[in-house]
């Protein structure tokens, strides 16, 4: 584009908007799979799962593309975030901002923050441990039809055993939540999607997305703390 | 007179640009329901020149709601607590006896205070300027525009997008300081018509460059200034935006 990758306040819209619907579209893939722990199988779908997303070329090749994404969407967000700042160098005595938009709408980069603390934590306890070092937990192989699979589903346990690690997953959902519940639909009006005709659908898609998404990962760590899965 | 109001109003007062002025109380007696905000400030105005004081700086032509210039932020809200209405529309029983309220200047990177309440809004007038009208030849040979077919429904969207007054209120009450409201509805009301065709895309590409030049924030869609437009000019009219300068970018000739 004309003027550089990041140059034009709408640019850095459209970046904002793609590597968010690609963030998106990784929840969706992480979801579906992790929700293999609800098999309640102990853990011999997750892990066969999990095998498949660990070994599998493409899989491997889009974990590199995510980091990518994931990075784009957070110097986009910071250079959004200053800028921003600085475009009301005096703030108002008063501002009623709450009767005209809604506060997580404007506290995206806020929230955004939150999530990537959780994102740390999260992936020192998973990531770190299944691609770098290794497993914690003791039987860190299992065997399934004489093969040989990563226990990571005993990581799972082992990990949401901790009462902190929960909440802070808990409440990284939370934070999930509410900053999809503006960035869902707000990637489509920033992509210039935005018509009478099927702005409505888009909006419940996003709400329901924003809420199911969240809920189902928030439930794994509880179900496991709580030992309804084993 | 039985009805009238006291208030308590604390007004942003600066001597000028360099100036780093500061909120000021004033009190108020005998203030008609009946008024404008502007013929309060008016009153307001006529006590401090009696008193010896300076009068508080506003702009303000038309008062009749159509000309943009009055730019008030009332209560922390662009044109005060109504919707669709301009300071000039906003009358005083919107208020109670007693209150006390807030009336600041447009606070934007874009808009520098001149004085008191007063803002340099030529920033906007720079955006249009870099693309914001047409090329039509006044020679005589012109075609009629009424000749020109043109939908109902792109008549009716233009026409809206038209209506913004470039009064400022999106950017005043941006969380983002953004001006994509305005800039977006006056790159909307051509590319929806015929006659703004010819220029469509460089006028975009123009007009955003400018925007950006002037030091207004991104839009993240929040959606405030829509909601405090006067106007009521849609986030659609943003959404139109986006569309035309992504196209514009990726085929940048007509």
């Amino acid at each position: 584009m004309a003027k550089g990758l990041f140059g034009s306040s709408l640019v850095k819209k459209y970046w904002m908007a793609l590597t968010g619907l690609f963030l998106i579209t990784f929840l969706l893939v992480h979801c579906a799979v992790n929700a293999a722990i609800f098999v309640n199988d102990g853990g011999e779908t997750f892990n066969k799962f999990a095998h498949f997303m660990g070994t599998n070329l493409l899989i491997r090749s889009m974990e590199i593309v995510l980091f990518v994404g994931l990075l784009a969407h957070i110097v986009d967000g910071l250079m959004l975030y200053f800028q921003n700042r600085k475009a009301r160098p005096t703030a108002y005595a008063k501002q009623n901002n709450n009767s005209s938009s809604t506060w997580y709408s404007r506290s995206m980069a806020l929230l955004g923050t939150l999530i990537l603390f959780f994102l740390i934590v999260h992936l020192g306890n998973f990531w770190v441990k299944t691609r770098i070092t290794e497993l914690s937990v003791i039987d860190q192989h299992l065997y399934y039809d004489g093969e040989k699979y990563e226990n990571l589903f005993g990581e799972m346990q082992l990990v949401f055993k901790e009462l902190w690690v929960v909440i802070v997953y808990v409440l990284g959902c939370i934070s999930l939540f509410w900053h999809l519940l503006h960035g869902f639909k707000s990637a489509f009006q920033s992509l210039g999607l935005n018509h009478s005709k099927y702005k409505g659908t888009i909006a419940i898609i996003g709400d329901a997305f924003s809420v199911i998404i969240p809920a189902i990962f928030a439930a794994m760590p509880i179900a496991m703390y709580l030992e309804w899965i084993a | 007179m039985e009805g009238n109001m006291n208030l308590k109003l604390k007004i942003w007062r600066q001597k000028s640009t360099s100036d780093k002025g500061a909120m000021k109380d004033y009190q108020l007696g005998g203030v008609s329901p009946d008024m404008s905000f502007l013929e309060m400030i008016d009153v307001l105005n006529d006590k401090l020149i009696r008193e010896g004081d300076d009068p508080v700086t506003f702009d303000h032509d038309c008062r009749e709601g159509i000309c943009g210039m009055c730019s008030m932020f009332i209560n922390g809200e662009a044109h005060g607590p109504n919707r669709g209405v301009t300071t000039c529309q906003l009358h005083m029983r919107s208020f109670k006896d007693g209150d006390t309220i807030y009336v600041e200047p447009w606070r934007s990177a874009g808009f520098p205070v001149i004085k008191d309440l007063m803002v340099d809004r030529g920033a906007f007038d720079r955006i249009q300027q870099a693309g914001g009208f047409i090329s039509v030849n006044t020679s005589g040979r012109t075609m009629d525009a009424n000749a020109i077919p043109v939908p109902k429904e792109d008549a009716d969207k233009a026409f809206s997008a038209a209506t913004c007054i470039g009064c400022g209120a999106c950017a005043a009450s941006c969380p983002n300081g953004s001006a994509m409201l305005f800039v977006s509805a006056k790159v909307s009301q051509f590319a929806l018509l015929p006659q703004g065709q010819p220029e469509r895309k460089e006028r975009v590409l123009n007009m955003v460059k400018q925007m950006d030049e002037e030091g207004f924030g991104n839009c993240s869609n929040i959606g405030a200034c829509e909601v405090q437009c006067p106007k009521n000019i849609s986030l659609e009219n943003i959404a139109r935006m986006n569309r035309e300068y992504l196209m514009a970018n990726i085929k940048p000739e007509n």
